[in-house]
């Protein structure tokens, strides 16, 4: 065990490498690149210009200015925000909970339904049933999730009033309720799109089980039928699916994202998209770092949580 | 592959096995006529309706659907929808198509180079594939959109170089299991070159994987398109798309459902007609990929 999480945590290192180099390559596309505070500022000469360019170091070779870039980074030195002049990472950090609240709820709510789905559909394979998932899950894949929360937003906001359309709580109200009660419509939104994968996924994942000698001998030994789906099948198909969890995570950002900016919810995807309007690209750049950063430590936790269930990915 | 086992089936692609199973896929065959009925519309309609898609009708400014002679009802500066949803489907559709083209030609590339050399070539490539992954696509998709100037090919380039990775993971995992094949050992002891395997021999064995992922890429792409030009940051006005339609809709909601319904349907039927004939090919073409 010790040697696979050396391992993986090497190829972590390794990426996080990689996954800056493309975020620095990105930062140079900026327009203005990193001086696009000062392109912006009216009465800018090129003069002065060179000079700002000059005392930033911005005249070094670029894998030098890449080194100190990344240095500064590991220090926790991400930049100032162009809006309120505060460090990126504390403006980052006052948004995390609202999209961990959205992101967790929703995942939830799509794997305790997806997953019911994936097994239904495996044990009843070509059901009426069967049909109906398959092609609803690829239905629910094609709808445009922001689309779909405008259309919740009509029907349950607007005409039936059930839900708020909008924001994490009501000014003045902060209690437990008040949040779940805006929580529900984004989440269920955002879930969609994540109950149709799991489902699909944890289909294929069972059918994978379900012929496999260890649940004939456990039928054959004569344990009841229940028995042998929840511990036998379920408990072995749902396996692969803590890897899944951290290779979805980058699509469940993106969906909170999407999600985000429909509902106003205050969040990591809110936050991107408004500073994006405000041209505040110390934010951008560190919301598109950070964001990369968390997938890579999702993916981390996932394989080694998996690792640590599973011999065979471990000693492979 | 057929006509070496059974000499007497016609060796027509029309007749082939694969072609039967797709053929037998109900919901690809019903994705496909809405696919062509949708692209009939989107070229032939326009010729055919009252309005084209810039002209104003202020007399008419937020007419509901089936109401008058605007068929579809009109936007809040009184254009015709009908117009635009047709020419945005030109966009759209082309945009989501060239997309495939050049994800599908990097992944491609990237996966069969990565696959058949093996090695540290291959670990480096699918390091960058992993890293690439590593960004939530649409925050990526969205910085660069905003970084740079969005004209319908700075958004089609964007929209491939945040979705070619899958088409190279695939690609590379095919490519790696056939490299071995005595087929390659042949052309190697032929002397052949290293890009001739790669393109002449491999690449036609790993062909049926690379049309299935392509065809789900469209979807993928109509889909990012329509969510960055819903924000503002895709196709620019007054050149509609069926995603920058939805841009003024939330606004509107409560007054003018009719804005954010008609365009948010038939993208959901464009990228599910996609899904229905991606699916099809996948089990005409035999394909073990994981669904999705």
């Amino acid at each position: 065990m010790a040697r696979y999480i050396l391992n993986r945590l090497g190829q972590s290192i390794i990426l996080l490498v990689i996954v800056s180099i493309i975020g620095f390559s990105v930062l140079h596309l900026t327009p203005g690149g990193p001086l696009s505070q000062y392109a912006l500022t009216p009465g800018m000469t090129q003069e002065a210009m060179d000079r700002i360019s000059e005392q930033m170091g911005l005249n070094r070779p670029l894998p030098v200015q890449y080194l100190d870039w990344a240095w500064r980074l590991l220090q926790g030195d991400w930049g100032t925000s162009y809006r309120d002049n505060q460090p990126v990472l504390d403006v980052i950090g006052r948004h995390l909970f609202a999209t961990f609240l959205l992101m967790g709820s929703s995942t939830v709510i799509s794997i305790a339904i997806g997953t019911w789905i994936g097994i239904r559909g495996a044990t009843h394979r070509y059901s009426v049933f069967d049909y109906t998932a398959t092609v609803g899950a690829m239905i629910a894949l094609s709808i445009p999730t922001f689309w779909f929360g405008l259309v919740a937003i009509y029907l349950f906001s607007l005409k039936l009033g059930w839900f708020p359309a909008g924001n994490m709580y009501t000014i003045g109200d902060q209690s437990v309720l008040n949040y779940l009660h805006h929580l529900i419509m984004p989440s269920v939104v955002l879930a969609l799109v994540n109950i149709a994968v799991w489902s699909r996924y944890m289909r294929t994942a069972t059918l994978d089980v379900i012929n496999q000698d260890f649940v004939k001998t456990a039928r054959a030994k004569g344990a009841s039928e229940r028995r042998v789906l929840m511990k036998h099948i379920v408990g072995n198909a749902l396996l692969p699916m803590i890897t899944l969890a951290g290779m979805q995570l980058p699509n469940l950002l993106s969906g909170a994202l999407v999600t985000e900016t429909v509902f106003t919810w205050p969040g990591m995807g809110r936050l991107f998209l408004d500073s994006l309007g405000y041209s505040d690209y110390p934010v951008v750049m560190g919301l598109l770092m950070f964001s990369a950063i968390l997938v890579l430590i999702g993916n981390l936790i996932a394989d080694l949580v998996a690792a640590a269930i599973d011999p065979r990915i471990r000693l492979a | 592959m057929n006509t070496a086992i059974n000499p007497a089936a016609s060796s027509h692609w029309w007749n082939s096995r694969a072609m039967q199973r797709f053929l037998r896929h109900r919901l690809a065959l019903f994705g496909l006529a809405m696919l062509v009925l949708l692209t009939l519309a989107c070229v032939f309609g326009p010729y055919f309706l009252a309005y084209d898609e810039l002209f104003i009708d202020l007399r008419a400014r937020f007419s509901p659907p089936l109401t008058g002679d605007h068929y579809l009802g009109t936007d809040p500066l009184g254009r015709d929808i009908a117009a635009r949803l047709l020419m945005a489907g030109r966009i759209s559709l082309l945009v989501g198509f060239f997309a495939m083209l050049l994800s599908t030609l990097i992944g491609t590339v990237i996966g069969i180079v990565a696959g058949y050399y093996g090695g540290r070539v291959n670990a480096v490539l699918m390091r960058f594939v992993d890293a690439f992954l590593a960004f939530p696509s649409i925050f990526l998709l969205l910085a660069l959109a905003a970084f740079i100037s969005p004209s319908p090919v700075m958004i089609t380039v964007i929209i491939a170089l945040t979705s070619w990775m899958e088409i190279a993971r695939i690609v590379e995992a095919e490519v790696k299991s056939l490299r071995e094949r005595d087929f390659v050992q042949a052309g190697r002891m032929l002397g052949l070159s290293d890009t001739h395997i790669m393109f002449r021999e491999l690449l036609p064995n790993a062909a049926g994987p690379i049309i299935v992922a392509a065809t789900l890429t469209v979807a993928r792409a109509i889909l990012l398109e329509a969510y960055i030009s819903f924000l503002g940051y895709g196709i620019q006005p007054p050149l509609p798309s069926w995603g920058n339609m939805l841009n003024g809709a939330q606004q509107y909601l409560s007054s003018a459902p009719w804005l954010a319904i008609i365009p948010g349907i038939t993208i959901t039927i464009a990228v599910t007609s996609f899904n229905f004939i991606g699916d099809g090919l996948r089990d005409a073409l035999d394909v073990r990929t994981e669904p999705g």
